[in-house]
């Protein structure tokens, strides 16, 4: 198991760099100029002299591994001196944002907490109201619990978070008053009203993506239990005299939590996704709003690292789902 | 096998239903037997005659809905098993009567290792701790043939073959010292010679271990081997009940006799033909109200359209549930 993971992670590494290459080229064939958002009063040879002197006069052949640098060696060292006072970077040029002039990653930093507090969260949340509503609806299929659980999956599968979240507003922010409808993310958590605040002001992003979440997952979570059920397993577990919670929670779910671990870990990046959106209906300053600023303003090294990430995100849980997927079965052990 | 010992295991008219869209399916009717102390007990019928029905309607094995028992009694112990609350009920499961299913490929779970399938019913039932119960398992797997016994207790199912799944499965029958194993065609899905180390083992743990057996089977053949009473099943009734060596010699119900006839020879020249039943066995959509068997049937005549015939008997323990009588060669009177 352990010589399979370090396999895959080390295989991990040209598909990243592939990955990588491709969004480089994408951004650079895309249509946009950083300097469009530049007041017209600047003359044409300034601009053309301020493109250079962004790097934008190189060709890729030239930037893509300056910037391959910079990811992989330069930023990983700056974070090595910032944690243990060294000075591996000797002030090597990092990764700069063209709209902001700060450090990309310096900007990540404080976009990420919101962007977890919210979107993590609500997925975290998600995925534990799911795994109850699969397991019940399944044991007691049919019934009145089953039916209103298959009602809200489809509203929560058909509805998508940019009606549902500006409906919930319409409702409870500006209707009834009770939760406000920004998220402040200036807001220090230090005592108990901050926290209650906090909470206030997370619940509705975090249920609307939530929603999404615990419609996709508690229907997997259902499947996979009635077809385990059925199982002759079950019948010599119940032969043995096992009481129906050791039968269903021990020898029925862990068969049942196997597809599921997969749909889970495959969700998370798509999650990540879904907050572009979501972070935009709440006014959350994560990293989905982020990104979309840096799109519009053609930042390309925020949107190549942002982008990046998530296909960063994307390969390791691939990764996490396969191990877990062999920690849970031993029929695929892998070694 | 003492005659006259007070039976282990009494069933009397048992009768259990199946609750579908189309109509209540009367999968079990009016079934009674008893089952004497350390005795094995044969219990034949094509596929749907309701034998695997009847035994897990005793330990509410059933998934309900759809299965109802609805009528009987099942004696165990002093107890009625269709009437004692859900907690007794699993102590005799696995503790008491253990059971061994058809199919050992998928009657074993397969994401957990082997030496904690046998566990679970010793831990619970036995109330052993952890090392004790890996100590009981290991006797347990050497108890039923697997070599090796320490080291296979920590592999998974997918490690074993179909024989030594089913010795598996044995063994987590056996695990807590049953006093009836209830058996649903623990050979069928294995090959021949493999069915024959498994009937061996069966011979062997019964006169070792002294249980009662219930042996559900289809093949005739494995009856003769094994068995010391038979009941034949038909239409989920009880159709002949003897002792192995009358059934054989001396069948009285038309169905039997047909089934005796199925049983391939190899004596003469030529092999003959197969013997086949004609026709299908029936979904029972209503209670019997007539013979089961009176479409297939080649005595048949008037009153087996009207009544369903009860189980005559025929003395030396012996009975059948049909109104023609062979011995005379007309109908019964009565």
């Amino acid at each position: 198991m352990l010589t399979y993971t370090l396999r895959r992670l080390l295989m991990s590494i040209p598909t990243l760099l592939f990955i990588a290459f491709v969004i480089f080229m994408l951004l650079e064939l895309a249509p946009g100029d950083p300097m469009a958002n530049m007041p017209l009063s600047i003359p044409p040879e300034v601009r053309q002299q301020m493109r250079e002197a962004l790097g934008l006069g190189e060709p890729w052949y030239v930037r893509f591994p300056l910037w391959l640098n910079q990811f992989f060696i330069v930023e990983p060292q700056y974070w090595i001196d910032n944690a243990f006072g060294t000075n591996f970077a000797d002030g090597a040029q990092r990764i700069i944002s063209f709209q902001s002039r700060s450090p990309v990653f310096d900007v990540i930093a404080q976009r990420l907490p919101q962007t977890l507090w919210v979107v993590a969260m609500s997925y975290v949340v998600g995925v534990l109201i799911a795994l109850p509503i699969g397991i019940i609806s399944a044991y007691r299929q049919y019934s009145v619990f089953d039916q209103a659980g298959t009602f809200i999956s489809m509203i929560g599968f058909s509805v998508p978070p940019f009606f549902s979240g500006v409906l919930l507003i319409v409702i409870f922010s500006v209707q009834l008053r009770w939760l406000p409808s920004i998220y402040d993310t200036t807001h220090v958590v230090n005592d108990w009203d901050s926290f209650v605040f906090q909470l206030r002001q997370m619940i509705m992003p975090v249920m609307v993506l939530a929603l999404q979440t615990t419609a996709q997952v508690s229907r997997y979570m259902r499947a996979s239990m009635l077809d385990n059920l059925g199982m002759d397993y079950v019948r010599t577990a119940r032969a043995k005299g096992m009481s129906e919670s050791v039968v269903v929670m021990k020898h029925v779910l862990r068969n049942s939590m196997i597809p599921v671990v997969t749909v889970i870990a495959l969700g998370v990046p798509s999650i990540f996704g879904g907050a572009i959106i979501t972070e935009q209906i709440f006014k959350v300053n994560g990293l989905g709003q982020l990104l979309i600023i840096a799109l519009q303003g053609s930042d390309i090294p925020m949107v190549m690292t942002i982008t990046f990430l998530l296909a960063v995100l994307i390969v390791m849980m691939n990764l996490i789902a396969d191990v877990l997927y062999g920690i849970l079965d031993p029929r695929i052990r892998y070694d | 096998m003492p005659d006259g010992a007070l039976p282990v295991l009494d069933v009397r008219g048992l009768k259990t239903i199946f609750q579908t869209r189309a109509g209540d399916v009367h999968a079990v009717n009016d079934v009674s037997f008893a089952l004497k102390p350390g005795e094995l007990l044969g219990v034949v019928g094509e596929s749907g005659s309701g034998k695997s029905v009847t035994m897990m309607s005793l330990l509410g094995l059933l998934p309900s809905p759809p299965a109802q028992v609805e009528r009987g009694s099942v004696t165990f112990d002093g107890k009625n098993l269709l009437q004692v609350d859900p907690e007794t009920l699993r102590q005799v499961r696995g503790g008491k009567i253990g059971f061994v299913f058809q199919d050992p490929m998928t009657s074993l779970n397969p994401v957990f290792n082997v030496g904690n399938q046998i566990m679970e019913p010793l831990r619970k039932h036995m109330g052993l701790n952890k090392r004790q119960a890996a100590v009981r398992a290991k006797e347990l797997l050497e108890l039923v043939g697997i070599p090796d016994a320490a080291q296979r207790l920590k592999d998974y199912p997918h490690q074993f073959s179909g024989g030594m799944r089913q010795r598996v499965m044995i063994a987590i029958a056996l695990a807590c010292d049953p006093k009836v194993l209830i058996a649903d065609e623990p050979t069928t899905a294995l090959d021949v010679t493999i069915q024959a180390q498994i009937l061996d083992l069966m011979k062997d743990l019964r006169s070792k271990l002294g249980m009662a057996v219930i042996w559900i089977t289809h093949d005739l053949g494995v009856i003769a081997g094994i068995a010391d009473r038979v009941i034949v099943m038909y239409g989920g009734q009880v159709v002949e009940h003897a002792p192995v060596k009358e059934l054989f010699k001396n069948p009285q119900h038309p169905y039997t006799r047909a089934l005796l006839k199925t049983i391939p020879t190899i004596h003469g020249e030529r092999a003959a033909r197969l013997t086949i039943i004609e026709g299908q066995p029936p979904i029972m959509m209503d209670a019997p109200s007539a013979c089961p068997f009176r479409d297939r049937c080649d005595v048949a005549f008037d009153r087996c359209q009207q009544e369903n015939p009860p189980r005559y008997d025929l003395g030396n323990g012996h009975d059948a549930a049909c109104f023609f009588d062979a011995r005379t060669g007309g109908p019964r009177d009565a």
